[in-house]
């Protein structure tokens, strides 16, 4: 469809993906009414410091926002914060807002994000179990990690991990709990696993995989200690949850528009209803890199699909896809991802993991897939570009460390 | 206090009055120049904030630390004077700093 006449564009949502499609509809020329509304009160900011600097305390509110307020209004962008949008009225091309009032839209962008996977246990509810989501979450936690405090993080995710090595570097007595034989499970190979659990016990954290949390247990209504399957009682003065996402999918749901696990979009970021786009975590996506869809929860994928639908809006081509990337800080450890390693039926390591720079890459059918780059940027940067062309080296010239990543991405292209 | 001025790859100038403490990836993002994607948003994790430092700052910019130096040892069209401006944070002895952005950062 043709929205090269659109004047009314709504983007639902605050965060990356939004503040990108916003920035990218103006800066290709689109000059018609652009609205924000996002359910949060805060304009667009950066998430992924909220578990990293921001909580250490080392990075500051203002730093957070991608943009000033006044860029908003000097690029006359209408913001409405603080207000949800509650239904589509595809024929109508109205979105009902929390506020009782409505707004008419030629094309609308779903930004809507995800949401912590909540925790399905009464002592979720108790005063001092946190999510880490947003910044009202984090101003939270912030407030209450500090030394000598006992935490018990739940889930050995990124955001778990990243949380616990900053509050083990403020000094809090720190336990991750992990019901996966392995930290990281869902994510990365057995390798990486017993990496980041030596280097989380090697400060001080206590790693408990195979764990099963029974009950959080509280006193006058603020929580005191989590209690294990095994019998195992853990004294808590703060529990943070991390066991996953889920899409906030049910705004498009509801309209209609196909959803399956995220808001099902094509190569462009457009749903089934063609004035309709959906960027970011909400979404589940063409993986074209993959031959399959997915959903990304990533900066990476916010911003491709802002630009995505700002092109397709702005009838501009589509920007080149990306392959996924990703990456961690805990301690003083850069993890650089690049690619899907999902599936992979290969690995080859290179470098110790012992010496904290080493990067494992994953083949599939003898293809480059992804690598996990630790301390090791040229092997991120390389791989990377290695799995956009396709020219893959065998895992026995990657890991040969005589050869430098320099000549290994000549020979690659070569 | 530092005035920085952001050349884009035509040549295309713009002055901004930059607060010490920010980088100078930060700056131009807030102030909207076009040029710098800055995707991580400065955990010098992307390379998308590449820019070429005017000669004369090379010293008072100082140099780059082992992780922007390897992610700058892979990015496209490197010079001696390349930089990624995440890592730049703004003082006062940077006042009047030019940098020229690169026609891409992809």
């Amino acid at each position: 469809m043709d929205l090269s006449t659109a004047e009314n564009i709504l983007v639902i949502g605050g965060g990356q993906a939004a503040a990108q499609a916003i920035a990218s509809l103006r800066q290709w020329g689109y000059e018609g009414g652009l609205r924000l509304i996002a359910d949060e009160e805060a304009l667009p900011y950066q998430r992924p410091p909220l578990s990293k600097a921001y909580l250490k305390g080392e990075m500051d509110e203002e730093r957070l926002y991608f943009k000033p307020a006044d860029w908003y209004e000097a690029q006359n962008v209408e913001v409405t914060l603080g207000t949800r949008a509650t239904a589509i009225d595809r024929s109508a091309r109205m979105v009902a807002l929390s506020d009782n009032t409505s707004a008419p839209y030629d094309a609308l962008i779903l930004a809507t994000g995800s949401r912590p996977r909540p925790l399905p246990l009464a002592g979720a509810a108790l005063k001092g179990v946190h999510e880490l989501r947003d910044l009202r979450d984090v101003d939270g936690l912030k407030s209450q990690v500090m030394t000598g405090k006992n935490m018990v993080i739940v889930g050995a995710g990124y955001i778990g991990l990243e949380a616990a090595a900053v509050a083990r570097q403020l000094g809090a007595n720190v336990t991750v709990l992990e019901m996966a034989p392995r930290v990281l499970a869902r994510v990365t190979s057995p390798v990486m696993s017993e990496f980041y659990t030596q280097i989380h016990e090697k400060h001080g954290v206590n790693i408990m995989t195979g764990a099963r949390l029974e009950t959080l247990d509280g006193e006058d209504g603020r929580i005191k200690s989590a209690t294990l399957a095994d019998g195992t009682s853990l004294p808590a003065d703060i529990v943070l949850i991390g066991i996953g996402i889920l899409p906030n999918q049910e705004l498009a749901a509801e309209a209609g528009i196909a959803c399956k696990n995220g808001i099902l979009v094509d190569e462009d970021a457009r749903t089934n209803d063609p004035r309709i786009f959906a960027a970011g975590d909400c979404t589940v996506r063409p993986l074209v890199h993959y031959g399959r869809t997915g959903r990304l929860e990533s900066v990476h994928n916010a911003i491709e699909q802002g630009k995505l639908a700002a092109a397709a809006i702005t009838g501009r081509d589509r920007p080149k896809l990306d392959v996924p990337w990703f990456w961690s800080d805990q301690y003083d450890v850069k993890l650089q991802i690049a690619g899907l390693s999902q599936y992979y039926d290969n690995l080859a390591v290179r470098g110790d993991p012992e010496t904290g720079h080493f990067a494992v890459f994953y083949f599939r059918a003898g293809k480059l897939i992804a690598v996990d780059a630790v301390n090791a940027a040229p092997e991120f940067i390389v791989a990377k570009k290695m799995i956009i062309s396709g020219q893959t080296l065998a895992p026995e010239q990657l890991q040969d460390t005589s050869v430098s990543m320099k000549e290994l991405a000549a020979l690659a292209a070569a | 206090m530092a005035k920085i001025t952001y050349i884009d790859h035509e040549g295309n100038e713009r002055e901004i009055e930059a607060k010490n403490g920010e980088t100078v990836m930060e700056v131009a993002v807030k102030n909207a120049v076009p040029g710098i994607d800055a995707d991580c948003g400065g955990a010098c994790a992307c390379a998308t904030c590449h820019v070429y430092v005017d000669e004369a700052f090379l010293e008072k910019v100082g140099s780059p630390e082992a992780m922007e130096q390897s992610m700058l040892d892979f990015a496209e069209n490197v010079k001696p004077n390349s930089r990624l401006c995440c890592q730049i944070t703004v003082t006062d002895a940077v006042d009047g700093l030019k940098v020229t952005t690169p026609e891409s950062q992809h």
